[in-house]
């Protein structure tokens, strides 16, 4: 079966960010950027299935800047087969991405499409959920198990309660959590092999989709600062401040 | 302006996680809760007595048993064109949910609001809560999800809504549920506990837990855990406090052998006291910590334990 996964480039999840002095947004200038830690694993979830013989081919895609490209190669050193980047300067929120990879998908016709639960940089986790609706697909979303059937998918879900296991029918969209996977490092000989997988590009006009955002961002303004804290000398001290200076108990 | 509310609940009565939705509803106008579930009118009954509800919409059908959004989205559709927002709380059930509606709809949603500034203009965290975002929605409906710890609890009792049968929109036949595996516990709830220990890496065995348990116990406090402590298999996914697991803001939190990374600290930054316990005196988690114990776990929190018997 055909696969179809999507990844993000994004701020390294190492990197403390800072929020610009004018409240404009986030200082992005020299940060170092990376491929969004659950895009990774849902690459590395796709590799899987593809190693297992259940899936004949990875399309991986990527929306946004031309750098994106750079994240496209990540994921074809991992073991995808070739990439597509719809190219846009404009900013792409979830709603418009969802539009976007509908577009490919009814080219593509993947029978499994992979996506990360979340970005972190925007946080949203709707991506994967608006794509099965615009599909009418089903959805196993914060996956931390798969197993795939011909006609079926098995979905272990980290919810709040626990785990949550639903079966769901293909064709589906499934999100992936922290545990599904631990993914690869691209092996070098790999990564020089990468060079030469086709990475195809495509605007979202061609695609017939408007991405107009929606939401207008008005200000993004920095977290109230915590005080700073003080060292206790002792187990006795910390509970005698708990106690008196906090009172918390 | 009226306010759609979505409830999550097992069908017998309503999670506390509804209680802050209804809260933050509650500031953009009157509030209607939606309750859908299979046998679900004692949840519905429950409903109906929460502070601020004007009316209870009951959905009872088999479909809507295990709170599946491809069943559940639909009938958010069928619902949703008489109210200028529609919100649920940020939880698994309402994150897997609202989008699913929001994309039938058309909308973009906005996730784990923190601050409703107006009709249209919300407070979200983004990257990991290092930057708050207000953004403003021209869509036609606001679909909203909430950050449980940024509102109050509604009261549970003194309201007396009517409940309404709403019509069921059908099973969608995409998907069913199989099974789930849930930890039961006697101590709070994780994400609205007064007080939270939580055990990191440091912890290094799941049978150390066990330390933390004997403070929990004495404080009444839930348990909590780091993403590396699930990961390497301390505990399970449903302790992880973090950027993507549980936002906590408990009065206190204390942190055990937890080095204070960037995706933690998104978790319990906002607590009231935090307390770090950690032998590793250049630890990150110190930066936010009130209260910093540079001491090694094993003494400190056995020690912590008797201090808390001392004067009981």
């Amino acid at each position: 079966m055909k696969l179809l996964v999507a990844v993000k480039r994004v701020v390294d999840f190492n990197v403390k960010v800072r929020v610009k002095s004018d409240q404009s947004g986030i200082d992005l200038a020299n940060v170092k950027m990376s491929m969004n830690p659950f895009d990774e694993i849902a690459v590395e979830e796709a590799v899987r299935l593809k190693e297992a013989g259940v899936a004949s081919e990875i399309v991986v895609v990527s929306l946004g800047l031309p750098q994106a490209q750079e994240t496209i190669r990540t994921a074809l050193a991992m073991g995808a087969d070739r990439g597509i980047l719809v190219e846009t300067s404009t900013e792409l929120q979830p709603l418009a991405v969802a539009k976007l990879l509908k577009a490919l998908v009814d080219k593509e016709q993947p029978r499994l499409v992979i996506l990360g639960k979340q970005a972190i940089d925007d946080d949203c986790n709707q991506t994967g959920q608006m794509l099965a609706a615009l599909l009418g697909w089903p959805q196993g979303t914060f996956a931390s198990k798969l197993t795939v059937s011909a006609d079926e998918i098995e979905v272990t879900r980290e919810v709040d309660a626990g785990l949550e296991t639903l079966m769901l029918k293909l064709p589906a969209v499934v999100t992936t959590d922290l545990r599904l996977n631990e993914p690869r490092y691209a092996s070098l000989p790999n990564i020089m092999k990468a060079k030469k997988k086709p990475i195809d590009q495509v605007k979202p006009e061609a695609l017939g989709v408007d991405v107009t955002p929606r939401l207008k961002t008005l200000r993004v303004e920095e977290p109230a600062k915590r005080q700073a804290g003080v060292k206790v000398g002792s187990v006795a001290e910390l509970v005698a401040k708990l106690r008196n200076e906090a009172k918390v108990i | 302006m009226s306010v759609l509310a979505i409830a999550e609940h097992d069908n017998a009565s309503i999670k506390p996680a509804t209680l802050n939705a209804v809260t933050a509803a509650a500031q953009l106008g009157p509030v209607d809760l939606l309750v859908a579930g299979a046998g679900c009118r004692a949840a519905a009954e429950q409903a109906a007595k929460i502070a601020g509800v004007a009316k209870v919409l009951l959905a009872d059908a088999p479909e809507y048993a295990h709170g599946l959004a491809e069943n559940l989205a639909p009938l958010v559709v069928t619902l949703a064109a008489g109210y200028s927002h529609v919100l649920v709380t940020a939880t698994t059930f309402g994150k897997n949910l609202l989008p699913r509606a929001a994309a039938l709809l058309d909308l973009q949603q906005i996730s784990d609001v923190v601050k409703i500034v107006s009709a249209d203009s919300f407070v979200r965290p983004i990257y990991a809560g290092n930057g708050l975002a207000t953004v403003q929605s021209a869509d036609r409906i606001k679909l909203l999800t909430v950050r449980s710890t940024a509102f109050e609890a509604a009261k549970a009792e003194g309201g007396s809504a009517a409940v309404e049968t709403v019509p069921a929109a059908g099973d969608a036949g995409l998907s069913r549920f199989v099974k789930q595996e849930v930890s039961k516990s006697e101590r709070p709830e994780l994400s609205s506990a007064r007080i939270v220990i939580s055990g990191g890496r440091g912890m290094q065995a799941a049978e150390n837990f066990h330390l933390l348990e004997e403070v929990a116990d004495r404080l009444g406090a839930a348990v909590g855990a780091s993403r590396a402590a699930v990961d390497a298999g301390f505990k399970p996914n449903e302790f992880q406090v973090g950027q993507t697991g549980k936002v906590v803001a408990p009065d206190l939190y204390i942190a055990v052998g937890i080095s204070g990374a960037i995706q933690h600290l998104a978790g319990m930054k906002d607590s009231k006291v935090i307390v770090a316990i950690n032998k590793d005196e250049e630890a990150p988690i110190f930066a936010v910590a009130d209260y910093g114990l540079v001491a090694d776990l094993f003494t400190a929190v056995p020690e912590l334990k008797a201090e808390l018997d001392r004067k009981a």
